[in-house]
């Protein structure tokens, strides 16, 4: 009786750690994807920022009757394509990602390339409501920038999580996979180094 | 006895070797932004553009400024900015050091990248309000970079932090210490931990002597089971929170003296900037 007993405690302890254990993983993924949720989020807010500020920009400029059409039309397009792009959380594989910077890379380009266009009509360069869309313009790219980091901060943390041992095992079961990042621009190669 | 003393040195040196290797892969992944001044400072010019008294003079001021309202003015002077964006540094430098309360976000950094010759107002998340990016940008464009054209760096700071310092007045005040109920609370929770895991171990030992049960003494018993579980939940749930540290010391510099530390705030990539 009382052999038998040791036994099952021992079982019942190994069972009771990989309970723990099991519940500990889960928590923390689901934690981890909370705080990638909040991150998405950002980002979509300041995509989103970047979106509403493009129309008032394209009528701004429009005004001057000689601009070049297709450099607008350029905008309004990459900003409807970009625009009908929208990821929920749960779709943030690294294809779905890659597809949607991609658009809104479009965007950036497209709103760069009018960006140097204006620098070719001083009247509309000097317009005051011009000169505050273009400081808006900025700022919000600043934000998306940060957001983008902040975003792939909580995605590397929670990918490293998810595929590391033993934790890979428990996610496996759970069916949590992993997300994708936000790629660097390119041409960082000749890099010259920071002095403080 | 002899192979044990040789097998405690070579597990020394593994450690040491180990340590001094994590010490310097520290030291590589933030090589490129400056560590936090020892001991804390509000004005930092890694250039020697400002001579002892100016930088002695803005110092005093903004500390004056954090002393008062709790919110954290910071300059901070730097050769070149390599492959970053001026932006791009200030935000990534601001989280870093922490600058601002850490439940107010109301840092503002003034970075300016000599050789560059480019300068930034970066605003904490909490002085986005009154600070917009639009008054940033005039802040530079008017204050700033006039000055900094013509080498007057001192007068260029000097005007901007009084700028930002009446945008900013009113919006935040200084924090009144009040952490005694923060310490009743860790207290009642020290004695719990000591009953449960000291005390209440102790009593049940000596039960166990008593009944003379033989020297087993290794059972377990419910109280290891449920300290063990809890050690497991800390140890995953401390994995977690580290994930986004905030760094930073303590406090806002309270009283007299210096600069008492920045406060963990963070920067969502307010502010705006210009080049001289």
């Amino acid at each position: 009786m009382k052999k038998a007993f040791i036994p099952i405690l021992v079982i019942g302890l190994i069972g009771l750690f990989v309970y723990v254990k099991a519940v500990g993983v889960y928590n923390m993924l689901v934690q981890n994807e909370e705080s990638i949720n909040g991150t998405w989020a950002e980002v979509e807010t300041q995509y989103q920022r970047r979106a509403d500020l493009i129309p008032n920009l394209v009528n701004t400029v429009r005004g001057y009757a000689d601009f070049e059409q297709e450099t607008l039309t350029g905008v309004v397009e990459a900003r409807a394509k970009a625009t009908s792009i929208n990821l929920n959380v749960d779709e943030l594989t690294p294809e779905k990602l890659s597809q949607y910077q991609q658009a809104q890379d479009q965007l950036s380009g497209a709103l760069s390339r009018l960006l140097v266009t204006v620098e070719r009509y001083p009247d509309l360069k000097a317009n005051q409501s011009f000169l505050e869309l273009q400081a808006q313009l900025e700022g919000t790219e600043n934000r998306i920038a940060v957001a983008r980091r902040n975003f792939n901060q909580t995605v590397q943390s929670y990918n490293a999580n998810i595929r590391t041992f033993p934790n890979n095992v428990f996610a496996g079961w759970y069916g949590f996979e992993r997300k994708g990042y936000f790629e660097a621009a390119q041409g960082a190669e000749t890099a010259p180094t920071v002095q403080f | 006895m002899k192979f044990l003393l040789v097998d405690k040195m070579y597990n020394k040196s593994i450690i040491l070797f180990l340590s001094v290797f994590l010490l310097t892969g520290v030291v590589w992944a933030q090589g490129d932004f400056p560590p936090v001044p020892n001991p804390p400072k509000l004005v930092n010019d890694f250039t020697n553009t400002l001579s002892a008294s100016e930088k002695d003079r803005l110092e005093r001021k903004l500390v004056a400024y954090n002393d008062s309202t709790s919110s954290q003015v910071t300059i901070v002077m730097i050769r070149s900015l390599g492959p970053y964006e001026i932006s791009d540094y200030a935000f990534q430098l601001g989280d870093r050091w922490g600058i601002g309360q850490k439940d107010r976000d109301n840092g503002v950094l003034i970075l300016a990248a000599m050789e560059d010759r480019r300068v930034f107002i970066a605003t904490g998340y909490g002085m986005e309000g009154v600070i917009p990016d639009i008054l940033a940008k005039r802040i530079v464009d008017q204050l700033i970079v006039p000055n900094f054209k013509m080498g007057n760096y001192y007068t260029g700071l000097d005007k901007s932090t009084d700028m930002i310092f009446k945008l900013a007045s009113g919006e935040y005040k200084a924090k009144q210490v009040t952490n005694t109920g923060d310490h009743g609370g860790a207290l009642v929770f020290f004695l719990l931990f000591i009953f449960l895991f000291i005390i209440l171990p102790l009593i049940k030992n000596k039960k166990d002597n008593n009944n003379h049960m033989g020297g087993r003494g290794g059972s377990i018993d419910i109280w290891t089971t449920i300290m063990l579980a809890n050690m497991l939940k800390g140890g995953s749930k401390g994995k977690y929170g580290d994930f986004r540290t905030g760094k930073g010391s303590f406090g806002g510099g309270f009283g007299g003296g210096g600069f008492g530390g920045f406060g963990g705030g963070s920067f969502g990539g307010g502010g705006a900037g210009g080049s001289w």
